[in-house]
């Protein structure tokens, strides 16, 4: 097909474009993927979308959509086109994810123990006790090899300088990562030779050093520790996902109703009789994990989990309480946290937050509402958010209410002209804004898979990219 | 395993085989309708309903057909081919880390072939043509499920599920059936009643096997010989039980606990009662009494098996 017609509705503007340089070039990691694209006839091009489609639908994945009865199962969308990472912008960003991750381990360690950062009014009191999920359970409790959180799903966007930013970090049941290496799976399969000539580094592995992470924070004189993956159960949104880890590491799904816990230790039913749990791979959050601590209206939970992990018979990861530290106020301090415990200066940087309990920034943020992106600090997945430029004079209206109101519930950022991804519609190219979610894993040591999931707002100029709001994904491939 | 997903992998081969046998028994009904009289078609579907323990809600209207929609596509009504693939399937969803992929695309592809927008319009154009289809998708996951799964516990709890689920069902039709059954003259049939011994066989598939054991002499003793106590034949009553009771063997075979004697004496029991008794000896007692009897102690297998192996006493398995 020609370049002309690959082009045909592919506009340049002031957004960092993946692929194409500012005046019309195309970045050199991207020509071989364009000459095989150009040179597969139209045809060609509709029958592999077609097969990599059939390879979605035969292998059920999906996501649960709420609040509808009936066909509540939804094949996840996705983009045919990689989303290609040089070596050295991987190697930077994997050296700020690990200064990133360890530094705020230190924090929550900190904060659960002395409260060093606290007295050095680093970060302020008020911030950290007026968190939704800072957990007071917590404190005074020696974690498991001191690892607060062994799975991370932190998100990156691209400014229009090309530089990467972290716009969150996800540090309590982040998901996404069943559709990272399907999507592989499925590339691979569709694209084998240009996979080949790319020399993409692999992700395959990414199960089994998840298990090795889980298994090194066993408790002690547990040398064979039973790990488990607890999920909330059939009607979560991740459902699939928690199936396809517990197959993938070849441990037992559980459900709250399938523990018991007895003097301080947890055990599952099974047809032998009770088994002891060593390690929970815990993808239910907080509030629902132990009705006798947390919301004692939860039955997705384990009556008694909590103290049997705070006798140490059980580790529980990630922790409890881990949300402090991805507070989308806490977000603002991270820098500081960073230069605190490490005295380095931060890898990656942050996207500019205003905080509307400071009164300045507030008035700023108040004043100029038609620009910015205002974000409820406690929500996620897209909710509870005003987009300024598209937003109404009513619903700034009803922000800058709210936000008076309380606070500390909100944030505001600039409107971001994140990067954006050629992605494939009919036989054209068209460019799509696009994020990425690397996922770390943290035992006895920091390890991230080279890649991650590409999350694409598929809508033409949204900027909304999850999956709960019509967000789609690609595989990302870095390359050697 | 997890003491719930035995029992979810336990429900869905149950309930698989369950809309295997609604399924088989409609058919056989239809055809035997088409030969029926307004009052033997009523007494026809009336012994339909309680073979398939449908207590209520499906009373003969005498529209055959509507009849059958019901039984097949209704979701209100138990047994109903829709309400059974709908259960299994759903217990299989919560195992999906259990099962193979194959098992589920299987399961899942049935699922989908009963809620298509063109499920009514085939039946309606031909129910029998509809009716095979979906045994053939039961088959094909029975095949599958053979094949790809390893044969472990999880698989054994499929087989146990199964073959009780057969035996029960077995057990029931006989009862139901076995008072027009010794009605019969022993030889000698008029053209009906050969129909309607034809159609017993045919509700668990055994005709053809029938035949190859006696011939197509049709005769009530045999046939209650053959579909009580042959041991080769797999919808035969004894070889259900000599099946369950290899399941639960092989089930217990790598367990530490100790073993579940009163779960192991009925089924060793009702596998000796099959094993050493001659249909004449049944024939001569009370058949009726002996068929109830089955089914009682097939319940108190699945009762006993669910006490033992799902819903034990959390302060008993403490105490090992």
């Amino acid at each position: 097909m020609e370049l002309e017609q690959l082009f045909r509705d592919y506009p340049l503007d002031s957004a960092f474009d993946e692929m194409r340089t500012p005046n019309g070039g195309i970045r050199p990691h991207y020509q071989a993927l364009l000459e095989t694209l150009a040179s597969l006839p139209h045809e060609e091009l509709l029958r592999r979308k077609q097969s990599a489609d059939l390879a979605f639908l035969t292998q059920g994945i999906t996501f649960t959509v709420y609040g509808r009865e009936e066909g509540t199962e939804r094949i996840f969308p996705y983009d045919l086109l990689p989303r290609l990472i040089a070596a050295k912008e991987w190697e930077r960003i994997e050296r700020g994810l690990t200064q990133r991750i360890t530094a705020l381990n230190a924090f929550l360690k900190d904060v659960y123990g002395e409260g060093k950062i606290l007295k050095d009014k680093v970060v302020p009191r008020a911030i950290v006790y007026s968190c939704k999920h800072y957990r007071r359970q917590m404190c005074g409790l020696e974690v498991p090899r001191n690892v607060y959180m062994a799975v991370v799903g932190s998100d990156l966007l691209r400014l229009n300088t090309g530089e990467y930013v972290v716009l969150e970090d996800n540090l309590r049941v982040p998901s996404g990562v069943s559709y990272m290496l399907t999507n592989r799976r499925v590339m691979k399969r569709t694209f084998p030779q240009l996979f080949n000539s790319y020399g993409v580094r692999p992700i395959e592995h990414y199960p089994q050093l998840l298990l090795n992470t889980l298994r090194s924070l066993a408790p002690e004189g547990r040398p064979e520790p039973n790990i488990v993956l607890l999920t909330p159960g059939v009607f979560n949104s991740a459902y699939f996902e928690h199936t396809y880890l517990a197959r993938q590491m070849g441990i037992d799904l559980v459900e709250g109703r399938d523990l018991v816990t007895h003097a301080n230790i947890v055990y599952m039913r099974t047809t032998d009789g009770l088994k002891r749990v060593d390690v929970i791979y815990r993808r239910v959050d907080d509030d629902f994990s132990d009705p006798l601590i947390f919301r004692a209206d939860s039955t997705l939970g384990c009556a008694g989990l909590f103290n049997a992990y705070r006798a140490g018979n059980v580790t529980v990861t990630n922790a409890f309480g881990t949300g402090l530290a991805d507070d989308k106020a806490m977000y603002a301090y991270v820098p500081r946290i960073i230069k605190y415990y490490l005295d380095e200066e931060p890898i990656l940087n942050n996207v500019q937050t205003y905080l509307m309990t400071e009164e300045n920034e507030r008035n700023y943020a108040l004043e100029n509402l038609d620009k910015l992106v205002v974000k409820a600090v406690g929500e996620s997945g897209g909710y509870g958010m005003l987009i300024g430029p598209q937003s109404t004079k009513k619903q700034q209206e009803e922000f800058r209410r709210a936000i008076l109101d309380n606070p500390r519930n909100y944030i505001a950022q600039p409107t971001l002209d994140f990067s954006r991804a050629p992605c494939l519609f009919g036989g054209h190219l068209e460019p799509r804004h696009v994020d990425l979610r690397p996922y770390i894993l943290f035992g006895d040591k920091v390890s991230i898979v080279p890649g991650g999931l590409t999350r694409v707002a598929m809508e033409k100029g949204s900027l909304v990219v999850n999956s709960s709001q019509g967000g789609g994904s690609k595989d990302t491939w870095v390359l050697e | 395993m997890l003491s719930r997903v035995a029992d979810s992998l336990y429900w869905m081969s149950r309930y698989l085989e369950r809309a295997e046998n609604t399924v088989r028994q409609l058919d056989v009904t239809m055809s035997l309708l088409l030969d029926s009289t307004g009052t033997t078609a009523e007494v026809r579907w009336d012994r339909l309903v309680k073979s398939l323990g449908i207590r209520e809600g499906l009373g003969w209207s005498g529209d055959p057909e509507a009849m059958a929609r019901r039984l097949v596509f209704d979701p209100n009504v138990s047994s109903s081919v829709t309400t059974c693939v709908n259960a299994a399937r759903e217990n299989a969803r919560q195992v999906r880390e259990e099962i193979s992929t194959e098992q589920w695309q299987r399961l899942n592809r049935l699922y989908h072939q009963m809620h298509s927008p063109q499920a009514l319009a085939q039946f309606r154009n031909s129910i029998n043509d509809f009716l095979a289809s979906i045994v053939d998708g039961i088959h094909l996951f029975k095949g599958v499920s053979d094949t790809t799964m390893i044969h472990g516990e999880g698989w054994q709890f499929i087989r146990l599920g199964r073959h009780l689920e057969r035996a029960y069902a077995t057990a029931t039709l006989i009862e139901i059936y076995q008072e027009s059954l010794l009605s019969l003259p022993d030889r000698e049939h008029s053209g009906y009643q050969y129909l309607e011994l034809v159609g017993l066989l045919r509700s668990c598939t055994s005709f053809e096997a029938y035949c190859q054991v006696y011939t197509a002499d049709l005769s009530t003793d045999r046939i209650l010989e053959f579909l009580l106590l042959n041991q080769d034949f797999p919808h035969a009553l004894r070889y259900a039980i000599d099946s369950i009771r290899s399941a639960l063997e092989a089930i217990q075979r790598n367990g530490g606990r100790r073993p579940p004697e009163e779960l192991n004496s009925t089924v060793g029991r009702l596998q000796s009662m099959l094993r050493y008794t001659t249909i004449t000896e049944i024939l001569e007692g009370n058949p009726g009494a002996f068929l109830h009897t089955i089914r009682e102690q097939c319940k108190a297998i699945h009762d006993l098996s669910y006490r033992y192996y799902v819903q034990y006493s959390i302060q008993s398995a403490l105490a090992v």
